[in-house]
């Protein structure tokens, strides 16, 4: 809390003349008093302009320092040359600032009443969107149920939508979104297809007959703790924000952490690498959390798992060249379901292999997915082919959630068409 | 047949260098697909890739234009931007009127430019900030240029921040920290660039 008064402090002298652009919060645990009398020391260097939040105190005691961006390298080699350990608390005192003016600007937050008058084409945060999934499952009691499948290592609830009309463990289709948490079309189509679901659950034929038989399972935000981090931190966010080894980096790269070529090429065993697999498979408890998941239900016959972006359409495999043995027919379906997206607004998919399309990736979700007798495993990758990037106008969420819903409905009819 | 992620890495370089070239605040041509393309054809120089790409502008869906391109990435020197030699077919549209219009905002303010996170978080960019993401992204392609290999493929993600910098003569000077994704290594790189730009002189990118 107290990091909160002073930050409104800030607030106050940033509204004037100062900017912390590039700032950064360290804090410091010096552990002797050696490096206690070190870290005192630096409360003498003027010339540093270090801001202490939180001063020396004495052995063990975390030192808070707001460093201005020209003596940060000097402090950070300063602080490492003597051993001194330190982590990064806030990355850019400046955007937290911002955010903070931005929100008591902010006129009191309306919430949707209904997901009818949710805002389907702006982007959400965390808590909107799980105030979304309430809303939706009392709105449709019958059709809706909301499971939590674990935990995060930041302990936010993991939640997944069940759709279904009845019967017990009924063969099933698994759908997740935004488990690289910077793709926020795809969080944000995730929303969308849950209304869809829900909307036209009884006059779509081909959704209505596949519900009769088969349920589809939705994880809309399959990384909480790196999507919160989005919000708050850094927007091109991309991993989960676990803490393995003595490394000052955050995060595992969640679609390399599967039991499948685990730690292979295509991944990386450096924690500060955008894809580290992380110190052993299903390390991160988002993944574990699906693995349990899927492993106890043992009827799951379709898996999909949604990124962004570049426009492709992918299966199995990612971590090496051989071809899946159902690769003819799973290279059918996704032209299928291609032709089906591109028919809307003509937007452009390839679709192959990973291993072929896009790049070798070891570790991936649906190569596990598939290792496990799930036929039907393919991952998407969303709009757009680099424009925008992870940075899409909100004006797209709708169209592309919508294209790739046809695109979707192929796979899931053919799921259902085709019982194995 | 070639591998499409390799036809696509080499022409995200070409569009690139092209953008660079011919682009500015007035125009931004982008690659939109590429139709048709061959490599890598192997020898003692590198490997060299021929394409035939679509380009439109950003702004502009019905701009759109044919170009080919043999681009060459060395081997011997990894340190050697790759050759790229291009021809576009016809015209790319004129930026005349939104070069001009841009110029003369920018020589007639009375502080400085300065702006952050363009886009923002949720793609936004506010329509008198375009003119600056469109130099931004014609200056990003000399760097994406000179920073591409063949385990590349590196695009603009957004630009941090960016400053006017006052110049006495002709030119306008900004200074930039951009951030571009590498979709082969899903890298983040932040970049500190300078931009010097003029409606008859092009984009000049100054480390």
């Amino acid at each position: 809390m107290r990091v909160l008064v002073l930050l409104a402090a800030l607030v106050a002298v940033a509204t004037s003349t100062e900017t912390f652009v590039g700032h950064q919060v360290l804090r410091i645990v010096p552990t002797t008093h050696e490096e206690l009398q070190k870290v005192q020391e630096l409360q003498d260097l003027e010339d540093l302009q270090l801001d202490f939040w939180q001063g020396p105190r004495g052995p063990g005691h975390p030192v808070d320092v707001r460093v201005p961006f020209p003596s940060l390298q000097p402090l950070k080699a300063h602080l490492e040359s003597n051993g001194i350990s330190y982590s990064i608390m806030i990355e850019d005192v400046q955007a937290l600032v911002d955010r903070e003016k931005r929100e008591m600007l902010r006129s009191r937050h309306r919430l949707p009443l209904s997901t009818n008058t949710f805002s389907y084409d702006s982007y959400h945060t965390l808590d909107e969107i799980y105030a979304f999934i309430d809303l939706l499952v009392a709105e449709n009691p019958n059709l809706v149920s909301k499971l939590e499948i674990g935990r995060s290592t930041e302990d936010r609830p993991l939640y997944v939508l069940k759709f279904s009309k009845g019967g017990t463990n009924r063969p099933a289709i698994w759908i997740d979104t935004g488990i690289h948490s910077r793709e926020w079309v795809t969080q944000a189509s995730g929303i969308w297809f849950a209304k869809k679901i829900v909307s036209d659950h009884e006059n779509d034929e081909v959704l209505a007959s596949v519900l009769d038989e088969l349920d589809i399972f939705l994880e809309i935000v399959t990384n909480p703790d790196g999507f919160a981090f989005t919000h708050t931190q850094n927007r091109l966010w991309r991993k989960t924000r676990s803490r393995h080894s003595s490394s000052s980096c955050i995060g595992v790269d969640p679609n390399r952490n599967w039991d499948a070529g685990f730690g292979g090429s295509g991944s990386s065993s450096n924690p500060c690498s955008e894809t580290y697999h992380g110190p052993y498979a299903n390390s991160e408890p988002e993944v574990r959390a699906i693995v349990d998941f899927v492993k106890n239900h043992g009827n799951i016959k379709a898996f999909i798992s949604i990124h962004s972006y570049s426009q492709l359409l992918l299966y199995p495999y990612g971590y090496t060249s051989d071809p899946a043995p159902d690769h003819q027919e799973l290279h059918q379906i996704s032209q299928q379901a291609v032709a089906a997206l591109s028919s809307l607004y003509g937007t452009d998919f390839e679709y192959g292999s990973i291993y072929t399309t896009i790049y070798p990736a070891s570790g991936s979700t649906v190569d596990w997915t598939y290792n496990q007798g799930i036929k039907y495993s393919f991952t998407f990758e969303l709009r757009d082919t680099g424009r925008y990037g992870f940075l899409l106008p909100a004006a797209q969420i709708v169209p592309t959630a919508q294209e790739t819903w046809l695109a979707l409905r192929v796979i899931i009819q053919y799921t259902q068409d085709h019982p194995y | 047949p070639p591998s499409s992620f390799r036809l696509r890495r080499a022409a995200v370089l070409a569009a690139g260098l092209i953008r660079y070239r011919r682009g500015g605040p007035g125009r931004g041509p982008v690659l939109r697909d590429v139709r048709r393309g061959r490599g890598p054809d192997i020898d003692d120089a590198g490997h060299k890739y021929h394409l035939e790409f679509v380009l439109e502008d950003l702004n502009d869906k019905d701009s759109a234009v044919n170009c080919t391109a043999e681009v060459l990435y060395h081997l011997g020197n990894r340190n050697t931007p790759p050759d790229v030699q291009f021809t576009i077919e016809g015209e790319l549209k004129s930026s005349d009127e939104a070069d001009h219009r841009f110029y003369n905002q920018i020589k007639s303010l009375k502080e400085e430019l300065v702006a952050e996170n363009i886009p923002d978080s949720h793609g936004n960019v506010p329509p008198a900030l375009v003119p600056i993401r469109l130099l931004a992204w014609a200056a990003a392609g000399y760097v994406i240029w000179q920073n591409s290999t063949e385990d590349t493929e590196l695009h603009l993600a957004q630009i941090k921040r960016v400053k006017q910098v006052k110049r006495s003569d002709e030119y306008l000077e900004f200074d930039y920290v951009i951030l571009l994704h590498d979709v082969v290594s899903q890298d983040v790189i932040p970049w500190r660039i300078t931009v010097l730009w003029h409606p008859q002189h092009g984009v000049q990118v100054t480390r």
